[in-house]
C-alpha cells in the first residue's frame, strides 16, 4: 500500500519527541522516574549552563548536578525538598507565571514543557534520588531477558531487543533474503560487494550453518581490516599532510598498515590501545609498536612563518586531549580547554593534566616533524650483515705489515719536498699593485689593468732545484675569493719565464692540478692547460693555464728545467697574462725542488705534519712518529686499494639501505617533560594558571599512582576493567557499523547531553562481554552480525516505520548509502578493475585539474598514479586535508582534522555529479561494458541480465530490463551515427581498451553501465 | 542522530519531495529547452527558519574576502601621528606583551608612516587611501569600520576564526550557517559559491576548510567555482556524451530508482532522484553563468574584466550574476594581500586588482536596484602593524579595518578607530563575532536564537561569549 512518507515523519518526529524519552509511558515500571534517563538529561540541557558543574557561570549558589546542591538550605527555602514537591522551589519557578520568576528564564531560549515539568515534580515526589550518570556506572554484565521466539533469536543479543521490542509493541521484521543478507555481509565486514559466484553459493547452501560460515569467511578476509581501518582512521584524524596553511606533506602510511594489520590480526583491543597511546614506552618496543605510538603524531601541525611555538604547543596539546577524549570516552573535554564542563563532571584542571600526559613528547612546534627510519627485520638484518664485514675490513687498513713498511719506504724515497722561495722583489708592468707577505706569498690589489705582466725576484732555491710549482691562491680580498682577479674568480698564466741570472732556464713538462675546460672553442689545445704556460706562445699570446670553474681554492702549476742552471744568485720569474679582461693573478707563491725523478702538479706535498716528519733523518723519528707516517700512507697505499674500495663500497651499500628504510612519525620521549600549566580562558599567553601533573580526570580516577604518570599509565587506566567508558564506547561503534546508528546517540558524547542508551542492558552485555572475552574485536562483530537483530529485514511495513522512522527499537535493520570508499570500492570491484593488495603507500586517483591550486609554499601539482596504483581501494587514497579528494569529499569523507566518530550522510547534487562524470566512474562503467560485451552472451537480454547480476547480485526485473535495453538499443543507434563520439566514449580512462571490441557497441554499453553503477541500489547497502 | 539533525533531514525531505512534485516525474530529455538548456525549476527551498527572527534587510551576503591580510594604514585607517613617528622606534608601551608574528625576536620596532596619501571622498568626506580611487567613488554607499580586532594572528587560523567564529578547525564556515538557515532562493544554482583570485603579493594559500559546513549536512557546504577547467568540478559530460546521451543515462537511472522504491520506500531514494535532475539541470545552468557573453560592453568596462580571465574583476561580475539567479552567499577571495615587504608598492598592485572592481560592484547592485537587499562586505582576516617590517608590515590582529555597504547598512559613516598610531583598537571596538551578529541580524536572524546542537552543545555563529549587533550602522 502506498503511503505519504511526509505526513509519517513529521508525526514521528512528534512521536520522538513525546513519546520518548520518558518511563511515563512504557517500559519495565511505568509510574517510576527513572533520573538517569528522564531527569539528568533534562536537567542537563535546561539547568546546568546556570546551575551545573562550572563554578564561574554558576548563579544563585545553587548547582543541580548533585543532589547535596540541590536539596541544600538556600536561606530558608530549598530548591528541592524530597518528597515534597509543593514545598521545592524548583517546581515553583518552573511553573510560575511571572516571567521575572520563571526558570528557565524565557530570555535563556530554554523552555519546559508540560510533560517535562511534570516529571521533575514527580521525581521530587519519588524522593528526588540522584543517580550517577549512565556512562560513569560500573560495566555490569546483566542477565538477558527470557523471551519467546524460537526463530528470531540466534544469540543473546536477540533477547535484549526482542524484550524491548515487544515492551513498545512491535515485532521483529522477517529475515532478510539470502542475497541481501550477503551483500550487506560482505559490505559491512570488508567493504566489497560479493562475486557472483559467492551469491549464488550462499543462495543455495542449504546448511544450518550458512550465515556462520560466511561470516568466517568474511572475518578472515585480509579486507576485513582495510573495512575496518577505515572507521579508525576517522576516530584517530589519520592524513596524508599536514593540515595548516601551507599544508605540507606529512604522510604516515606504515600507521596505517598498522592498523589494518592489527584488526586483520584481530589484535585485543586493549593492547591495540596501549599500543598507540605508548608503544615507544612498552619495555622492548617492538618495531610495530614504535609505528603504533605515531598515533601521537597524528595531529594537525604548522609551518606557517610568523607561528608562535607557544602557542602552537599548547594548540597541539589541546588537539590531543579531544582527540584521546573523543575516541575512546566520547567525552566532549574539548569544552575545558577554557573552562569547567557545563554539563559534565570534568574541569580545566582535568583537560591540562591529561594533556600533560603529552608533553613527553618530542615535536617541533612550527616547523618539519621528524621522522624515524623504522627498517622492517629483513631491511635491518641485511643491514647488519654488512655491517658485520665492516671491522674486518678495517682492520686490514689499519695493520701495518712488513709489506706495507716496504711499501712505505719507497713511497718516502718519492716524496717531493718542496721549498717556499723569498721574494725580495715583485713588480707589475702594467701597474698592479703587488705586495710579498710574511707568508712568501704575493698578493695583487689596486690597480686592475687588463693585462699584465709581472717579474718577482727570488732566492733560497735548494742545491739542485730541477723542477717549480706556482700555487695559485685563494683570498678574502678577491673577487669569488680569487685566485685571479677577474670577476669570476679566475686568470690566464699566458707565459712563465725563468730566468737564472741574465740565462733563460728552458722548462718541460708543465702539469696542472686542474686545467680549464670551459669556453676552450677557440683554443688550440682544447683546454685552458699548464703546457700552453711554457711554449713561448707559439700557439698565440693569449692562451695560457686557467682554473674556471674550480675558483675559490688552491690550484698549483707544476713544470721541470730542461736543463742544468746556477742556483747560487736570485732566480727571476716573469708571469706573462695577457688573456685580457682582467685575467690576471691575485695571489701566489713560487715553489723549489731538487726531486731526482719526475714531479708532477699529482706530486703534491704531504700535509704540513706529515712534512715535518719526512724531514726527520729515519733514525731519529719516535714511535708515535712512525705510527703517524704509516697511518697517513696506509690511507692511499696502492697495496690496500683493493680493501679501501670494497670497504667503500660497503658502506655505501649501508647507507643506500639505511635511506631506502621506511619511515614515519612516531613517539619519542623526551629526558624533560614540557610544563604544562593550567590556561586561563585558553590563553597560551598568560603563565599564571598552575601548573599540573599528568592525571585522568578527576571524576573517573581509578588509582593512585606514584611518581610522574606515563603514557603507558594512560593507557593502563583507559583500558582498565574499571573504566566506565572505554567497552561501552567500543562496542557501540562496532554496534554502529553493524546496524548504522549507536545503542547510544551520538557516538562521540557519552555525556550527559548526549542520549541514554536505547538498550542500556544490551550495551552493558556487550561491553562486559568484550571485556571478558580479552577485547576480542571479531568476537563481538561476529555475535552482532549473526544476530537475529541483524540477518532482519531493511524493509518494513508503514506504520512500523512510522512509528520508529530512526529505528531505535530495531524491528527491521538499518539501510543506508555506502560510505564514500566503499562508493569507490564497488564500481572499481564490480568492473574489475580494483587492485586488491593490502598497505602501502597513499596513491593519487584521477583529479581534476588545478584543484590543488590554492596550495602555496610550494605550488604543487596532483599528477595521477598509472598502472594498478590507481586502482586501489579508497582507503588509500591520499589525503590532503585542505583540499581532499573531492570525490571523497562529496560523498561525505571526513577532513580529518580532528575525531569523526560518525560520517553525516548526505545526498547532495555533487555526489550525482560524481558518479556521472568523474573519470574514475566513467573508466569503470567502460571496462564493465566490455566485461559485459565479452563475457555477458550473443543477445542484450542475455548481457543485461549478466551485468545485474554481476552489478547486484540479482537479476533484472522485466520493467528494470525494459528501461535498459531501451537505452542500450537507442544508445547504439546514436553512436553507429557519430563514429567520433563512440570512440571517445569507448576509450575512457588509461586502462588499456579491448581493440576485439566495435567502439559502438562498448560506448552504447558504458551508457548502460553507467546508469547500472549510478542506481541508488548499487551504492547502498540494504 | 540528534533531534535537530533529524528535523533537518525532515525538512529536506520535505523540499525535495516538493521538487519530485514539480518535475520528478517529467523526463530530463523533455526538460531541455530549445538551446539545450534546462528549464529553471522554480523556487522551492526554505531554510530552517521559517520564519525570519525578523524583517531582514538583506536576502544576500557577497563577501569579498582580501586574503593575506590589507594595511588598514594604506587603506582605511589615516594616521598622521604615525607619519610624524616614522622611523622612530614603536613606544614599547604599547607592545610589550602583545602578540607578534614574523617581528618576534626583533631587538627595536620601528614606526612605519602610512605609505599613501589619504583623501576624502564623496559629500561625507570620508577618508580614504589615494591607492583606492574607485573605492573613494562609492564612499557615500559603505560604512567604514576602523576597529575591528581578531584572535588570530597567523593567516589559517585567522581566516578560520572570520568564517567559523572558532579557532578550532572543523567548525561550520558563515556561508554555511546562513544557507542552512535561510535556504537558497535559486534551485539549480549553489546556495553558497566561492570564488578566488590572485595578484599583488604571494598568493596565500587557501585552505577548503574556509566554506566546509563542519557539522551541519553537507549540502551546505560552499561550491567553490574554478577559474580554469570545470567551473564546477565534474560539471562536464564524459567525452563522447552529449547533453541527450546524459539526459538519457539519467532518466533510466531515475526510472530504475522508482521501480526500487516502489519495493522498499526510502525516503532517500526519493532524495537521490530529486538529486539527479538538480545536477542535470546544474549541468546546463553553470555554464550559462559562466558565460558572460550577453553582458554588453560598459558592463565589462564598469568592472574592468575580460571574459573569463579568472581576475578578480571577473568574478566580481560573476557574483552579480550569482546575486541575481538567487545564490545566498557568495564569497570572492583575493589572496594578493600579505605585505611583509614593500607595502607601499604592494598594496597599490594588490588595489589595481582589486579596487576599480569592487566599486563596479557596488554600482552595478545599485544600478539594478539589489543594492537594498545585498549586504557587501570587504575586508580581510587581519590588518597589519604600524611597525615596519623591513619595508613592510607584519600580521596585526589588534586593529584593522572593513567596509560594509548595501543590506541595510547606513552609508558614507564610518565606526570606530583605533589608537593614534594604528594599534589598538580603542572606541567602538568590534569583534569578529560583533561582525556575525550584525550579519545574521540584517538577515533577519536573532543570532543567539540560530543554534545547532552538537556534541551536547548549542553551537551558534557568533561563538559562546556576548556579541552585539552593531545598531548604529543600520539605516
Amino acid at each position: 500500500m502506498p503511503f505519504d512518507r511526509q505526513t509519517c515523519l513529521v508525526f514521528a518526529a512528534a512521536l520522538v519527541f513525546s513519546a520518548w524519552p520518558s518511563g511515563l509511558v512504557a517500559g519495565e515500571n511505568p509510574a517510576k522516574v527513572d533520573f538517569a534517563r528522564d531527569i539528568r538529561p533534562l536537567l542537563s540541557d535546561k539547568c546546568f549552563a546556570c546551575h551545573g558543574p562550572d563554578a564561574k557561570q554558576r548563579k544563585a549558589d545553587l548547582r543541580l548536578d548533585t543532589r547535596e546542591g540541590a536539596v541544600a538550605d538556600l536561606d530558608g527555602y530549598s530548591a528541592v525538598v524530597p518528597g515534597k514537591p509543593s514545598e521545592s522551589e524548583l517546581v515553583a519557578r518552573i511553573t510560575a507565571d511571572d516571567e521575572d520568576d520563571r526558570m528557565p528564564p524565557p530570555d535563556s531560549g530554554k523552555h519546559l514543557d508540560d510533560r517535562q515539568k511534570e516529571l521533575l515534580r514527580q521525581w521530587i515526589a519519588q524522593g528526588a534520588e540522584y543517580d550517577l550518570h549512565w556512562a560513569y556506572k560500573p560495566v555490569t554484565r546483566p542477565e538477558p531477558p527470557s523471551v519467546n521466539n524460537g526463530s528470531f533469536v540466534r544469540n543473546d543479543i536477540d533477547r535484549f531487543v526482542l524484550a524491548t521490542l515487544r515492551s513498545k509493541g512491535h515485532e521483529p521484521a522477517g529475515e532478510g533474503d539470502r542475497r541481501t543478507l550477503i551483500r550487506r555481509l560482505s559490505f559491512d565486514l570488508t567493504g566489497l560487494p560479493p562475486t557472483w559466484e559467492q551469491v549464488q553459493a550462499f543462495a543455495t547452501d542449504r546448511s544450518p550453518r550458512a550465515v556462520e560460515k560466511l561470516v568466517d569467511r568474511l572475518l578472515a578476509s585480509p579486507h576485513y581490516g582495510e573495512r575496518m581501518a577505515v572507521f579508525w582512521l576517522d576516530l584517530v584524524r589519520y592524513a596524508d599532510t599536514m593540515g595548516y596553511h601551507s599544508d605540507n606533506v606529512q604522510t604516515k602510511p606504515l600507521y596505517r598498515e598498522y592498523v589494518i594489520n592489527a584488526f586483520n590480526d584481530n589484535l585485543a583491543f586493549d593492547q591495540f590501545t596501549r599500543e598507540q597511546l605508548a608503544g615507544d614506552l612498552m619495555p622492548g618496543a617492538t618495531r610495530r609498536q614504535r609505528i603504533a605510538s605515531g598515533y601521537n603524531r597524528l595531529n594537525m601541525t604548522t609551518r606557517e612563518g610568523g607561528s608562535q611555538p607557544k602557542e602552537y604547543i599548547a594548540i597541539y596539546l589541546g588537539d590531543r586531549v579531544r582527540n584521546v577524549s573523543g575516541v575512546w570516552m566520547a567525552t566532549t573535554l574539548g569544552c575545558t580547554e577554557c573552562h569547567d564542563h557545563k554539563f559534565d563532571p570534568f574541569t580545566s584542571r582535568d583537560f591540562y593534566s591529561l594533556g600533560a600526559y603529552f608533553a613527553d613528547l618530542e615535536e617541533t612546534p612550527v616547523g618539519p616533524q621528524k621522522y624515524k627510519p623504522l627498517p622492517t627485520a629483513a631491511q635491518q638484518a641485511e643491514v647488519d650483515e654488512l655491517k658485520k664485514q665492516l671491522p674486518t675490513l678495517e682492520a686490514v687498513l689499519n695493520t701495518q705489515t712488513p709489506a706495507l713498511d716496504a711499501a712505505l719506504a719507497k713511497w718516502e724515497a718519492a716524496q717531493v719536498m718542496w721549498t717556499v722561495l723569498e721574494p725580495s722583489a715583485a713588480a707589475a708592468a702594467n701597474g698592479t699593485g703587488l705586495a710579498i707577505r710574511d707568508d712568501r706569498s704575493i698578493l695583487a690589489s689596486g690597480e686592475l689593468p687588463d693585462v699584465d705582466t709581472y717579474t718577482v725576484t727570488l732566492k733560497g732555491a735548494p742545491a739542485g732545484t730541477r723542477a717549480f710549482r706556482i700555487e695559485a691562491l685563494p683570498d678574502d680580498s678577491l673577487p669569488k675569493k680569487g685566485p685571479g682577479r677577474a670577476g669570476n674568480g679566475n686568470f690566464v698564466i699566458t707565459e712563465v719565464i725563468v730566468k737564472a741570472g741574465d740565462q733563460i732556464v728552458p722548462l718541460q713538462n708543465a702539469t696542472a692540478s686542474f686545467e680549464q675546460t670551459l669556453a676552450n672553442q677557440n683554443n688550440p689545445y682544447k683546454k685552458w692547460s699548464a703546457a700552453s704556460a711554457i711554449d713561448g706562445d707559439a700557439k698565440g699570446a693569449s692562451f695560457g693555464w686557467a682554473v674556471l670553474p674550480k675558483v675559490g681554492a688552491a690550484q698549483r702549476l707544476v713544470f721541470e728545467a730542461a736543463g742544468e742552471f746556477n742556483v747560487e744568485g736570485e732566480l727571476t720569474f716573469i708571469l706573462k697574462q695577457t688573456h685580457g679582461t682582467q685575467h690576471t693573478l691575485g695571489r701566489f707563491k713560487i715553489f723549489a725542488t731538487a726531486h731526482a725523478g719526475t714531479v708532477s702538479a699529482d706530486s703534491a706535498a704531504p700535509p704540513k705534519k706529515i712534512g715535518d716528519i719526512l724531514a726527520i733523518p729515519l733514525a731519529k723519528r719516535s714511535d708515535g712518529q712512525k705510527k703517524t707516517l704509516a697511518t697517513h700512507h696506509r690511507a692511499f697505499a696502492p697495496e690496500l686499494a683493493a680493501t679501501r674500495k670494497e670497504l667503500a663500497g660497503l658502506k655505501e651499500r649501508v647507507k643506500r639501505l639505511e635511506k631506502a628504510f621506511p619511515t614515519s612519525l612516531i613517539s619519542v620521549r623526551l629526558a624533560k617533560p614540557r610544563t604544562v600549566r593550567i590556561l586561563p580562558r585558553g590563553n597560551w599567553q598568560d603563565d599564571s594558571g598552575p601548573e599540573v601533573q599528568p592525571t585522568v580526570p578527576a571524576r573517573l580516577n581509578l588509582a593512585n599512582l606514584e611518581g610522574r604518570a606515563s603514557r603507558s599509565d594512560l593507557a593502563d587506566w583507559v583500558v582498565s576493567k574499571e573504566n566506565p567508558l572505554t567497552a561501552r564506547v567500543m562496542v557501540n561503534r562496532l554496534w554502529a557499523l553493524c546496524f548504522g546508528r549507536g545503542l547510544a546517540t551520538p557516538l562521540d558524547d557519552f555525556g550527559a547531553q548526549g542520549t541514554p542508551p536505547t538498550h542500556p542492558g544490551l550495551l552493558d552485555w556487550l561491553a562486559a562481554d568484550f571485556m571478558d572475552h580479552g577485547w576480542d574485536i571479531k568476537r563481538t562483530m561476529k555475535l552482532l552480525v549473526t544476530s537475529g537483530a541483524y540477518r532482519q529485514s531493511s524493509t518494513t511495513d508503514a506504520e512500523t516505520m512510522a512509528a520508529d522512522p530512526l529505528n531505535m527499537w530495531l524491528a527491521r535493520q538499518g539501510r543506508w548509502r555506502l560510505d564514500a570508499e566503499m562508493v569507490r570500492d564497488n564500481a572499481l570491484a564490480v568492473s574489475g578493475l580494483l587492485a586488491k593488495s593490502i598497505g602501502g603507500a597513499s596513491v593519487k586517483p584521477y583529479q581534476p585539474a588545478g584543484y590543488w591550486k590554492h596550495l602555496n609554499f610550494p605550488k604543487r601539482k596532483w599528477s595521477h598514479d598509472s598502472g594498478t596504483s590507481q586502482y586501489r581501494r579508497g582507503l588509500y587514497t591520499f589525503w590532503c586535508r585542505t583540499f581532499l579528494h573531492p570525490s571523497m569529499l562529496a560523498f561525505d569523507a571526513p577532513t580529518r582534522e580532528g575525531c569523526t566518530a560518525e560520517r553525516t550522510r548526505s545526498n547532495i547534487p555533487q555526489q550525482a555529479l560524481v558518479l556521472l562524470n568523474d573519470p574514475t566512474y566513467v573508466e569503470a562503467a567502460r571496462v564493465f561494458a566490455e566485461l559485459i560485451l565479452r563475457n555477458g552472451g550473443d543477445t542484450d537480454a542475455k548481457r543485461l541480465a549478466w551485468a545485474f547480476e554481476r552489478a547486484l547480485s540479482r537479476g533484472a526485473s522485466a520493467a528494470e530490463r525494459d528501461i535498459l535495453l531501451r537505452l542500450a538499443r537507442e544508445r547504439t543507434e546514436h553512436f553507429a551515427a557519430n563514429a567520433g563520439a563512440a570512440k571517445a566514449a569507448a576509450t575512457a580512462g588509461e586502462w588499456p581498451v579491448t581493440t576485439a571490441l566495435k567502439p559502438e557497441h562498448v560506448a552504447a554499453w558504458t551508457a548502460v553501465s553507467r546508469a547500472i553503477l549510478n542506481l541508488y541500489e548499487t551504492t547502498s547497502r540494504f | 542522530m540528534n533531534t535537530e539533525q533529524f528535523l533537518t533531514r525532515l525538512n529536506r525531505r520535505s523540499f525535495l519531495n516538493n521538487v519530485s512534485l514539480g518535475v520528478g516525474s517529467l523526463a530530463l530529455t523533455s526538460m531541455l529547452g530549445p538551446h539545450g538548456l534546462a528549464k529553471p525549476a522554480k523556487r522551492l527551498s526554505f531554510g530552517v527558519i521559517n520564519p525570519l527572527h525578523f524583517a531582514p534587510r538583506a536576502k544576500r551576503v557577497i563577501h569579498l574576502c582580501m586574503a593575506g591580510g590589507p594595511s588598514h594604514l594604506e587603506t582605511l585607517d589615516y594616521k598622521p601621528k604615525l607619519a610624524e613617528m616614522d622611523g622612530k622606534p614603536m613606544p614599547r608601551s604599547i607592545t610589550d606583551g602583545q602578540p607578534i608574528a614574523q617581528l618576534q625576536g626583533k631587538k627595536e620596532l620601528k614606526c612605519l608612516g602610512p605609505q599613501h596619501e589619504f583623501k576624502e571622498f564623496g559629500q561625507s568626506g570620508q577618508s580614504i587611501s589615494s591607492a583606492l580611487p574607485h573605492i573613494g567613488g562609492i564612499a557615500d554607499e559603505i560604512c567604514i569600520i576602523r576597529s575591528m580586532i581578531t584572535q588570530q594572528i597567523n593567516h589559517d587560523p585567522a581566516h578560520t576564526f572570520m568564517n567559523t567564529g572558532a579557532l578550532v578547525a572543523g567548525r561550520p564556515s558563515m556561508g554555511s550557517w546562513i544557507t542552512y538557515g535561510l535556504g537558497s532562493e535559486g534551485s539549480d544554482l549553489p546556495g553558497f559559491v566561492v570564488l578566488t583570485s590572485v595578484g599583488g603579493a604571494q598568493d596565500q594559500p587557501i585552505a577548503s576548510r574556509q566554506w566546509h559546513s563542519g557539522f551541519l549536512p553537507s549540502r551546505y557546504q560552499g561550491v567553490h567555482f574554478h577559474s580554469t577547467g570545470d567551473p564546477v568540478l565534474y560539471i562536464s559530460n564524459p567525452k563522447g556524451v552529449d547533453a541527450k546521451g546524459q539526459g538519457a543515462v539519467i532518466d533510466a537511472v531515475n526510472s530504475i530508482n522508482r521501480l526500487r522504491n516502489k519495493t522498499v520506500a526510502d525516503p532517500e531514494i526519493d532524495t537521490r532522484i530529486s538529486q539527479y535532475e538538480m545536477a542535470f539541470r546544474m549541468q546546463a545552468s553553470v555554464p550559462e553563468l559562466i558565460d558572460t557573453s550577453s553582458e554588453p560592453q560598459h558592463v565589462f568596462d564598469l568592472y574592468g574584466a575580460k571574459p573569463g580571465d579568472g581576475s578578480f574583476a571577473s568574478n566580481c561580475l560573476l557574483a552579480r550574476r550569482l546575486a541575481e539567479r538567487g545564490t545566498r552567499f557568495i564569497q570572492l577571495y583575493h589572496r594578493g594581500w600579505d605585505h611583509h615587504g614593500g607595502v607601499k608598492n604592494g598594496v597599490l598592485t594588490t588595489a589595481k586588482h582589486v579596487d576599480k572592481a569592487s566599486a563596479a560592484l557596488i554600482r552595478d547592485l545599485k544600478d539594478r536596484g539589489m543594492l537594498d537587499d545585498t549586504l557587501v562586505i570587504w575586508g580581510g582576516e587581519f590588518g597589519r602593524t604600524p611597525m615596519a617590517q623591513g619595508s613592510g608590515r607584519d600580521h596585526h590582529m589588534k586593529g584593522f579595518s572593513f567596509w560594509l555597504a548595501g543590506g541595510g547598512i547606513r552609508g558614507g559613516i564610518s565606526h570606530g578607530n583605533t589608537d593614534d598610531l594604528g594599534y589598538h583598537s580603542v572606541e567602538d571596538v568590534v569583534t569578529v563575532h560583533d561582525f556575525h551578529a550584525t550579519m545574521l541580524h540584517l538577515l533577519g536572524v536573532d543570532h543567539e536564537k540560530f543554534t545547532f546542537k552538537f556534541q551536547g552543545l548549542d553551537f551558534r555563529l557568533s561563538g559562546v561569549e556576548e556579541a552585539h549587533v552593531l545598531s548604529n550602522l543600520i539605516a
